[in-house]
């Protein structure tokens, strides 16, 4: 370590041979999780091929209604946050405390900003219905145990009223993507799949932003520093691993299509 | 450590990990992965003693022995689920690696405790946690869907209450992740100096492959068991063939992660085994490097075989074929342990105690199982077979008559260790004669039974399976029975048992070489080992 003293006092635990030795152990722990974390989201995105070889139609269509240029922010937001957790990382190994908790709560706000970013994005959803299976088909005119086609009517309703797709933000390429998502049967299926995806990566999203506050109180209170840095290492990989599963999770839902 | 310890005997007023601290916040809130089993022991008991009732209500029910049926058959379906649940998901998967695997995986390292011991008392909190919430699931919205939550019926049809088992199954599994982690990183990190890879005990090789499959398939089923759950709250469709879903898709995976789970069951079973073999037959274990690698052999084929679930599911005969070839390979480093547990007796100086009855029955009951699972691997035979009592009796060859055996054989053989104190060793062979006997009553009528055509999770039969169905019901009882002769005999043994030596046994694994109970730190010179872990002659 090339650097100054800190004021953190460690002791490695009593089953450990040093300091070392904790730090080999916690860092190998970490990544195994990391495994199980991966694998997790590996059935999702083996769903998400068999479902997309079935239905190429839905699944292109479904695409081409969520906003890119929201998920493109959303993917600067993560890369950034990911920039300035290795960088935190960085600081608190070198004992530079302070810029260390800039630079975490730099990341936490990267967190905020992609959920806020996705709020908006869910709730534009929400309100002109293309939600997931069970919700999509709650219509007032469906009736219990409705059929279908007249459940569907939701979206239809709303597309027959200029003043409702004022209000709803939706403009005239939208309402050509919708008519487009309502006219293939099983169209529910590709919001299951953004809806099931992008609602567990945000848990972890926000499950980060707590651990990174963690790891920010234990920065402002010289916790961490020089000699032991194993949770500030550890929280980042697993923010490193929340970025990484939404790299691979922009490109196949709001661009494969 | 206050006093002085010689490494011989010593009396045990000493201090040790049963008295390092007390109160009930002591163990509570203890770190010791020593007490950690304990804990387990006490609450997988605990289950396995509800799943027992359950079990019993199954097979008096199905004994016909009053005009009327004892449960309805919407009762009948819940104590089935519940049944399966708890015993799979609460007693064998956890079992032997969070109870025995946590007791003895560090000190036959020789290390002090597990890499991450508070990481431990919380895998076992987030347990606790999981179990409660599928318990009440028994108590708001019953669950009749059998403990596989096949899809359609589990998400379009039946009650809420599916939600709350498959979140305490998701729950357990989050624990199962982390105790195999835990294990994984300990084996590779803590080993006493000179502890090569090559000088662990067996059992550390069977915990170890069993963490393998622990980390690598659980996450399947959490994301499966998530899906059902949004399913059944958002209706995504995934398995919902109305909304265009695949429930075949459900199966392969649950059978994805529950195929392998068969093996987190067995394979710490055979680790047992082999230390029994070789401490009751006083001689160093016959191929070593064969079972240690066979345990890992059969971890890696564990993720290939899914499919056997899915043969009459429609797959492509080409996939069922593949399949049942992959399959059989799994016999392959499976008989490899059965030869060398045999060969090891050979011309051992073989002794008879509870333990090794146990270690026998294992054998005997867990071959049975094996050799009628090549029949289920056969696409064919398997089409005959296919969900009749035959499968029914086949998995209970193989996950009770093999796990539960081995673990019952474990806590007699570690129970020295635990408590420093002796059971009756006529206590545990009776046990032994009634959960062997009755195992071959109840079971072995269910190959017959399956053969001539009985489905299994029926409610009712045709009137030509009744006497079977009686025997099975009354081996049902002797096995009840010798449970509760087990139970008893541990408890009189943590009470009254006389006090054990540090190695009444004579077995040469690490933690025979420390005291009786162990100190809190298990060792109070760390040791070095300087040979492999069966140094017989």
């Amino acid at each position: 370590m090339t650097s100054v003293s800190s004021s953190s006092e460690f002791q490695h635990q009593h089953h450990f041979k040093s300091a070392e030795h904790q730090y080999a152990s916690s860092k190998q722990g970490i990544w195994l999780f990391l495994c199980t974390e991966i694998l997790m989201f590996g059935g999702l995105f083996v769903g998400y091929l068999i479902y997309h070889s079935l239905y190429p139609t839905v699944f292109k269509n479904g695409s081409e209604t969520l906003d890119w240029k929201m998920g493109a922010v959303n993917t600067v937001v993560l890369l950034v946050s990911s920039f300035t957790m290795a960088a935190a990382i960085n600081y608190v190994q070198r004992g530079l405390h302070k810029i260390a908790a800039i630079m975490l709560a730099l990341t936490i706000a990267c967190a905020g900003a992609f959920m806020v970013i996705k709020y908006f994005e869910y709730s534009h959803k929400f309100h002109v219905g293309t939600v997931p299976g069970k919700f999509s088909l709650v219509d007032p005119t469906c009736g219990a145990g409705g059929k279908r086609a007249e459940c569907e009517s939701k979206i239809s309703a709303l597309l027959k009223n200029p003043a409702e797709l004022e209000k709803n933000h939706v403009n005239a390429e939208e309402v050509a993507r919708l008519k487009a998502v309502i006219s293939q049967p099983k169209w529910e299926m590709f919001y299951g799949f953004y809806f099931v995806m992008t609602g567990l990566h945000g848990i972890h999203v926000v499950a980060g932003a707590l651990l990174i506050f963690w790891i920010f109180i234990k920065t402002l209170r010289r916790k961490v520093g020089p000699e032991y840095y194993t949770p500030v290492e550890g929280v980042g990989l697993f923010w490193h691993v929340v970025d990484l599963v939404w790299i691979y999770l922009f490109p196949l839902l709001y661009l494969v299509g | 450590m206050s006093s002085a310890h010689t490494k011989t005997e010593h009396g045990h007023t000493d201090h040790n990990y049963l008295n390092h601290g007390s109160g009930i916040w002591s163990w509570m809130t203890t770190l010791d992965h020593k007490r950690i089993g304990l804990m387990y022991f006490a609450t997988v008991s605990t289950l396995f003693l509800i799943g027992g009732f359950f079990a019993l209500g199954i097979r008096l029910h199905l004994a016909k022995f009053g005009a009327e049926p004892l449960l309805d058959p919407d009762t009948y379906n819940k104590f089935m689920t519940f049944h399966g649940a708890i015993m799979v998901f609460m007693v064998i998967i956890p079992g032997i690696p969070a109870f025995l695997g946590n007791f003895v995986l560090p000190i036959q390292l020789g290390a002090k405790d597990v890499a991450f011991p508070r990481l431990n008392l919380a895998s076992y909190y987030i347990f606790i946690a999981g179990a409660a919430i599928a318990a009440s699931s028994m108590v708001f919205n019953q669950v009749d869907t059998g403990w596989t939550f096949y899809t359609p019926y589990s998400t379009a049809k039946t009650s809420n209450g599916v939600i709350l088992l498959v979140l305490g199954a998701f729950t357990m599994g989050f624990s199962s992740i982390l105790t195999g982690l835990n294990f994984i990183v300990t084996t590779h990190k803590l080993r006493a100096p000179g502890m090569t890879m090559d000088r662990i005990p067996l059992m550390i090789w069977a915990l170890y492959s069993t963490s393998i499959i622990q980390i690598l398939a659980t996450p399947i089923l959490a994301i499966t068991l998530l899906l059902i759950g949004a399913e059944k709250t958002l209706g995504v469709g995934i398995f919902d063939p109305d909304l265009g879903g695949d429930p075949v898709l459900f199966q392969h995976f649950f059978w994805f992660y529950s195929h392998p789970a068969v093996y987190i069951m067995i394979l710490p079973a055979m680790g047992v085994i082999s230390e029994l073999i070789t401490a009751f037959s006083k001689k160093t274990i016959f191929g070593y490097r064969a079972i240690a690698y066979s345990s890992v052999a059969i971890a890696a084929v564990s993720f290939l075989v899914w499919g056997h679930h899915m043969f009459v599911s429609g797959q492509s005969t080409l996939a069922g074929i593949v399949f049942s070839i992959i399959t059989m390979f799994v016999g392959v480093p499976t008989a490899i342990k059965l030869f060398n547990w045999i060969s090891t007796m050979y011309r051992g100086t073989v002794t008879f105690e509870a333990p090794m009855l146990f270690a026998l029955g294992f054998m005997f009951l867990f071959t049975i199982g094996g050799l009628t699972g090549v029949f289920l691997a056969s696409t064919g035979m398997d089409v005959h077979f296919h969900d009749t009592y035959f499968v029914v009796a086949h998995f209970h060859y193989v996950m009770v008559g093999g796990t539960l055996m081995a673990l019952m054989g474990g806590i007699f053989y570690w129970f020295p260790k635990m408590f420093g104190r002796m059971t009756s060793d006529l206590g545990g062979r009776i046990s032994w004669v009634l959960i062997f006997t009755g195992f071959n009553v109840t079971f072995f009528p269910q190959f017959v039974l399956g053969a001539m055509g009985m489905p299994r999770r029926y409610f009712d039969y045709l009137p030509e399976y009744t006497n079977l169905n009686q025997i099975s019901t009354v081996g049902s009882w002797l096995i009840g029975l010798g449970f509760l002769v087990g139970l008893i005999t541990i408890i009189h043994g943590i009470f009254k048992g006389e006090k054990a030596s540090d190695n009444p046994w004579g077995a040469k694994t690490l933690e025979w070489q420390t005291s009786s109970p162990p100190p809190h730190e298990n060792f109070i010179n760390t040791p070095t080992v300087t040979a492999g872990p069966y140094d017989f002659r």
